[in-house]
């Protein structure tokens, strides 16, 4: 009872990235509130789910395994979850702000009339006091986020109402693994008796889904390129420098939108957030929503034409000019100084 | 067949995009009370898919929902301006301090009180608030299946409806039955611009509050045309429950509110010329920035 769960997210039967990360950051907060740290996986052909959780200390792993499972839908899964937390009675539900996440977190949370937040950057423990009524709350979940397009970041708590539940995107938190002999309990659900017919009156009837080609998040070098890169042509210059130095590239939602580069490079506020030892940005203004998604990162370099660009402002270094004439200049200098 | 009866959930909001300099204030925050209120961008989206549906099956009304002060009627007129039917404003002070729960349950009170729909729709989120809630949680309430991330309406026949799902790394057709709620993405087609027929025939639509001042001879022009009538839903109209509105009605309570200041940080300026770019290369070399 009263304990902190994770929604794991499956892909491909692999246990999605995001859910990792919000099980190592639901491990460090189970550990300080004392309490245990519970998985659940809905899905099908789960049996190696266990031994993919258990390292990153996981005590309880609940299963509904069932082939009609296979891919995500809203009422199943809602009414699965919806019966789990009547039964176990969470303090605290996480899940991946995804796709998933975001349409199954309000089905639950509406349902149980408790409080959900939305892409939290940040979950800490703390106390609340409401001074109107004269109650102070301890140990509550702090949920930390951006607002209002990303000018201002609140702090959200749920004081009465269980579970607290957060959604969190991809790259927000780290993925790290907590105890590799950790054991793990399994119980499974049995989802005959808590799934009906009714749950399946929207169905799947065609899915084109590509499997993650890039891995951007784990890439310690990142050129990113703005719709100030001009073209598609343009962003060659931008995968050589990336190829030379052993990174990936980025891009602006500006550029993507544009046609610039894929949806899966896009970093910022609705694209993915990255922390790379160097981040180089091409032709990018440094909007709020861009500047989300990657100013965590060690250090940065700012190519544009425009001095007053605000990227420049947290840059560490800045070249004013055009990449087409920089880009080059920087792969000559690394190919004669590098060993 | 007969028309669809499609609500539209729309939002007045901040126009949080385009933070210029004049929404600046000196000491690097936002002036929310300078930002433009718009349509929320992605409920835009949603209404396009709308009248869609309409242009293909005919004796179909969209009806625009908004819950807001009372300037949020401006979002119906809006909506009427690009071919909406007619439109319901939720405003009153109860509903002030609502966080999505306590919004979805107004909603979902005020549609229960309109009428039954085929289909409500809205966008994926708001601009302001950014959460993707409210339209989840009012299909929960309401009872009814959800589609959300939908692209596009592929086709309704009868009580099935084909939408195509716009996923992070994909995309996902699936087979619904009628009646249900669809969030749609910023991804779809964009809105159809305004049409100079209606927005002659609706620019003077009034709801109740905005009467307040009116002339003499506007009233006679207002009485005289039914269609500018625009519908106020007070919590008087729906049949709520007090609790569960506005403050005490929200289980997640704002602890605390930060502004973002833009930080400066200290900058290196490197001229755009070979030597320099060789002499920062050589130094991240160094520090094992680069390999």
């Amino acid at each position: 009872m009263n304990n902190l769960f994770v929604f794991c997210e499956i892909e491909d039967g692999q246990v999605a990235n995001v859910s990792l990360e919000l099980l190592t950051k639901g491990r460090s907060l189970a550990t300080q509130l004392g309490c245990k740290l519970e998985a659940i996986a809905i899905g099908h052909k789960l049996d190696n789910i266990a031994s993919q959780v258990a390292p990153y200390g996981v005590d309880v792993l609940h299963i509904a395994d069932h082939k009609k499972l296979e891919h995500y839908l809203t009422l199943p899964y809602t009414s699965i979850i919806i019966d789990l937390f009547s039964k176990t009675k969470p303090q605290i539900a996480l899940l991946g702000a995804t796709s998933v996440g975001r349409d199954l977190g309000p089905r639950v949370s509406s349902a149980l009339k408790s409080g959900l937040t939305a892409d939290c950057t940040s979950l800490v423990i703390g106390d609340h006091e409401d001074k109107k009524a004269g109650k102070v709350y301890k140990n509550l979940l702090y949920q930390i986020r951006p607002a209002f397009g990303g000018n201002i970041i609140a702090t959200i708590v749920n004081p009465d109402c269980r579970p607290q539940m957060a959604t969190v995107r991809e790259g927000v938190m780290k993925k790290e693994v907590f105890n590799n002999s950790h054991k793990c309990e399994i119980k499974k659900i049995d989802v005959e008796s808590i799934v009906s017919e009714a749950d399946f009156v929207v169905s799947i009837i065609e899915r084109h889904i590509e499997k993650r080609k890039i891995n951007i998040q784990g890439a310690p070098i990142i050129v990113s390129g703005g719709y100030g890169v001009g073209s598609k042509e343009n962003f060659k210059l931008l995968y050589d420098l990336a190829a030379v130095l052993g990174g990936e590239v980025g891009a602006s939602r500006a550029a993507v939108d544009a046609g610039f580069a894929e949806h899966e490079r896009q970093i910022g506020q609705t694209g993915i957030t990255v922390r790379p030892k160097l981040y180089i940005a091409c032709g990018i203004s440094g909007q709020i929503q861009h500047r989300a998604g990657m100013d965590q990162s060690s250090m940065i370099i700012s190519i544009n034409t425009d001095p007053h660009a605000p990227i420049n402002a947290i840059a560490d270094y800045s070249i004013i000019g055009n990449i087409t004439d920089i880009i080059p200049k920087m792969i000559a200098a690394y190919k004669k100084n590098s060993k | 067949m007969s028309g669809l009866k499609i609500v539209v959930l729309a939002k007045q909001v901040p126009d949080t995009r385009n933070v210029g300099k004049d929404a600046m204030k000196a000491d690097g925050t936002v002036n929310r009370a300078a930002l433009e209120a718009i349509f929320n961008p992605e409920d835009l989206n949603a209404l396009e898919q709308a009248l869609r549906l309409k242009d293909r099956i005919p004796g179909s009304i969209i009806t625009i929902l908004t819950m807001g002060p009372i300037r949020a009627a401006e979002i119906i007129r809006e909506g009427l301006y690009r071919g909406a039917d007619n439109g319901y404003l939720l405003t009153d002070r109860a509903f002030a301090g609502s966080d999505t729960l306590a919004t979805s349950y107004a909603i979902s009170k005020a549609i229960e009180k309109i009428g039954k729909f085929d289909i409500i729709i809205a966008g994926r989120q708001a601009i302001d608030g950014d959460t993707a809630q409210v339209g989840p949680q009012v299909a929960e309430k309401l009872g009814l299946p959800q589609i959300t991330y939908a692209e596009e309406i592929i086709d309704v026949k009868g009580k099935e409806i084909i939408v195509k799902r716009r996923l992070e790394r994909g995309v996902e057709t699936v087979k619904g039955t009628l009646p249900l709620v669809i969030t749609v993405t910023g991804s779809a087609a964009e809105c159809r611009p305004r049409n100079a027929k209606f927005t002659m025939k609706y620019k003077h639509a009034r709801s109740a509050s905005e009467l307040q001042d009116a002339t003499e001879d506007f009233m006679q022009l207002y009485n005289s045309r039914p269609y500018l009538k625009l519908s106020e839903l007070s919590v008087n109209d729906v049949d709520v429950d007090h609790e569960q509105l506005g403050l005490s009605g929200s289980p997640t309570k704002v602890k605390e509110i930060e502004n973002v200041v833009l930080q400066a940080k200290e900058s290196k300026v490197i001229g755009n010329n070979d030597q320099e770019i060789e002499e920062m290369i050589v130094e991240l070399i160094k520090n094992h920035t680069i390999g």
